[in-house]
């Protein structure tokens, strides 16, 4: 087994009392508030070409006349846009090439090397702290093969054809509320470009880290897979504990080309707040992937654990013929946790193939809510959906909603839809007791079937992981 | 081995066991019989420990130590091992992970080290020849799907798997064809070699034919009316339990 990766994700998993320490490092950060100059001031930073100012400034423009969406079954205060920092770099990180040493130390204790001489992994990773990327490794490696794999930043500057053709072609700035505020204010992000006939020899990483209290974090993702290629690509993420609310509002854009595959797979951990529900990450991400060539297959799985909120909604369009979407999902919610999470299945060419399989698991006062939509077109003939929404209940106070919403316009497709609630068992605990397993064995049993579908699908090193982390975020779960 | 002592217990305010009093010695086989509703599966629940009932009066030693307290998982550990009449289902969660993490649990408990999945596999294969499973079996979901004959023989390859001292089965017998019947019984009586003590919740005699109780005990309204050797279960067979004028 891969070792580096196994860490990563052990990490990653490990209780918040590990990642959740901050890093006190000088910093170079704007004055809170957004406007106009602001997003100047941030395309000027970063040395942008002209069109991206444009890009921005359109999309701060759309914003502005956005309303901020309402429709989800999650309640927080108020955010005061004006209060958020949106631009918060650690100071001169990179001198006489060399990362900050103290960066070094952070990302260690998160069990993450910087330095790729130190790994013989063969996972490649694009490593984002607060609003910048502080490096890519192997991305020289990949290179050889044709693979582009760096921070957007460095793409903007040095591949703006691609850019131009594709930033905001799957998620346009004006599609929501948050993709706007993200497009005009994008601090950073990763970059992947897989040529033809290319499968990517390393999985791709992005692994995004918090740490200033007062900054929000707006990164993107833009990844390209053009014919005959495939990729394995892993996100993670942390932030330190804090008592105010951090947001987070990402895009993720993905486009797959004929025959190309594209594996998505998040790990979330974000600080979820106390036990009295002060605190956490605000998680308004927007994901979505194009499967515009025939054959091609985007398939997300994510494990959704951290967050106050999270509103996420990784999803397929379907627009090349015979092409494949997929969504594995399991979202737990603990103390005060709100998550409104699904996906959204656009079948618009025929012989479009789209499975949904999403696991909700709700302990204490938490709210866990599926929300999902397929849409078959009339033009998506012979398409066929399967989707299937389990929800798990602990405790009498917390709370699983599922929204499915199914538009079908032609007669010639399939959807099938499968659901369920259950509430774990006295008689499968005192089954489990008699058989000589305390509470949290047996819990932790459960669940882990309950969630085996979706863990099947995660990279395996993930998914022996992830079964830990469930296990981490399951103790106390009753009582 | 066991010793149960004016036993009384209650849920929800509603008595169930009434003064039972039962011993059972190292290597010996006893049959509960008695009507529906007399209280015989419930007993065998109190005696794992079931959260949801409550001890007013009496007490259960086990091997000499006062068990009336410990929890169900402590009790399996010492030796206790009840098998189901209506075992459940655990969805997702496949055979071979319950039961080499319950094999574990216990031997974690006797401070030995864990074994894993292929020194698993070494030691549940002739286990389960004896109760008549495949191999494919391992890997179907806890009795998820199971015919009624499939649950009562996963519940017997566990017994096997723990090795307890003491067992408990409640109508083990219970839906089986005789096929099924035969393939428990033996391996019930592979089991009872070793000097195992066994207590068998039945109705019929049919399973009885196969392993032969020492002591027969007709539970009535949460006690123990009246015990005898074999024979007391063909009276029972030919005259049912009104000549015993229980009230």
């Amino acid at each position: 087994m891969n070792n580096i990766k196994k860490s990563i994700v052990n990490k990653l998993v490990k209780d918040s009392s590990k990642s959740s320490f901050r890093t006190n490092i000088s910093i170079d950060e704007f004055k809170k508030g957004i406007d106009e100059s602001i997003i100047k001031l941030i395309s000027e930073k970063k040395n942008e070409p002209p069109f991206m100012l444009e890009f921005r400034l359109e999309a701060f423009k759309k914003w502005k006349k956005i309303i901020e969406p309402s429709w989800a079954a999650i309640s927080y205060p108020k955010i005061n846009y004006q209060n958020i920092r949106y631009y918060s770099s650690p100071k001169n990180f990179y001198k006489n090439n060399q990362i900050d040493e103290k960066l070094i130390k952070t990302f260690k204790k998160l069990g993450i090397s910087l330095e790729e001489k130190k790994t013989n992994s063969n996972l490649a990773m694009d490593i984002v702290f607060d609003s910048v990327s502080l490096t890519t490794t192997f991305k020289y490696d990949l290179a050889k093969t044709g693979i582009i794999f760096c921070s957007i930043s460095e793409a903007i500057i040095k591949y703006p054809d691609l850019i131009k053709k594709y930033l905001g072609s799957v998620v346009p700035s004006g599609d929501n509320f948050f993709t706007a505020l993200n497009s005009a204010i994008f601090t950073d992000g990763s970059f992947c470009y897989i040529p033809k006939n290319i499968v990517c020899p390393f999985d791709l990483s992005t692994y995004f880290r918090i740490n200033d209290e007062e900054s929000g974090q707006f990164e993107r993702t833009l990844i390209i897979a053009e014919e005959n290629s495939s990729l394995n690509y892993l996100e993670g993420c942390t932030a330190p504990k804090y008592d105010t609310n951090q947001l987070h509002a990402a895009i993720v854009e993905l486009v797959a080309l004929d025959n190309a595959f594209i594996k998505y797979s998040t790990v979330q951990n974000w600080y979820a707040g106390n036990e009295e529900g002060n605190g956490g990450i605000f998680n308004f991400v927007t994901k979505r992937g194009l499967c515009a060539g025939k054959n091609s297959r985007i398939s997300w799985t994510q494990i959704e654990t951290g967050s106050a909120i999270t509103w996420k909604y990784p999803s397929c369009i379907l627009s090349g013929f015979s092409s494949i979407g997929e969504f594995y999902s399991v979202a737990i919610t603990n103390k005060y946790q709100q998550s409104d999470t699904g996906t959204k299945m656009f079948h618009l060419a025929s012989r479009t193939k789209s499975t949904i399989i999403s696991k909700g698991i709700s302990l204490k006062n938490s709210k866990n809510t599926y929300r999902g939509l397929v849409k078959i077109t009339e033009n998506a003939k012979k398409s066929r959906n399967f989707s299937q929404c389990d929800s798990l209940l602990f405790g009498n106070n917390s709370a699983a909603n599922t929204f499915p919403y199914i538009i079908v316009d032609n007669s010639t497709s399939k959807v099938e839809h499968e659901a369920s609630t259950s509430k774990i068992g006295d008689d499968q605990l005192f089954y489990l007791a008699q058989r000589g397993l305390n509470e949290e064995e047996a819990i932790n049993l459960i669940v882990g079937g309950f969630c085996k579908e979706v863990f099947l699908n995660l990279p395996l090193e993930f998914s022996i992981e992830a079964n830990k982390l469930l296990n981490l975020k399951l103790e106390g779960a009753i009582g | 081995m066991l010793e149960i002592k004016n036993l009384n217990a209650s849920i929800q305010e509603k008595n169930i066991l009434n003064g039972l009093n039962l011993k059972i010695g190292e290597g010996e086989i006893h049959a509960i019989m008695g009507t529906n509703g007399s209280g015989k599966s419930t007993f065998s629940k109190i005696l794992a420990g079931h959260p949801s009932y409550k001890i007013s009066e009496g007490e259960i030693f086990f091997e000499k130590k006062n068990i009336t307290e410990e929890t169900p998982e402590k009790r399996s550990h010492m030796g206790i091992f009840i098998g189901f009449q209506y075992p459940v289902e655990i969805p997702g969660l496949t055979n071979e992970e319950f039961l080499r993490t319950t094999y574990n649990a216990k031997r974690k408990y006797e401070n030995l080290s864990p074994v894993n999945p292929i020194e698993f596999f070494d030691l549940i294969k002739p286990k389960l020849e004896i109760t008549g499973l495949n191999y494919d079996f391992l890997s179907r979901n806890v009795n998820e799907g199971f015919s009624g004959g499939e649950k009562k023989k996963n519940e017997i390859l566990q017994m096997h798997i723990l090795n307890p001292k003491l067992s408990v089965l409640d109508e083990i017998d219970s839906g089986l064809d005789i096929d099924a019947l035969k393939n428990i019984s033996t391996g019930i009586r592979d089991f009872i070699k070793n000097k195992k003590s066994l207590i068998l919740i039945t109705h019929y005699n049919r399973l009885l034919d196969y392993i032969k109780p020492n002591f027969v005990h007709i539970m009535y309204k949460g006690k123990i009316i009246k015990s005898g050797d074999s024979s007391l279960a063909l009276d029972i067979e030919n005259q049912g339990y009104n000549w015993l004028n229980p009230d």
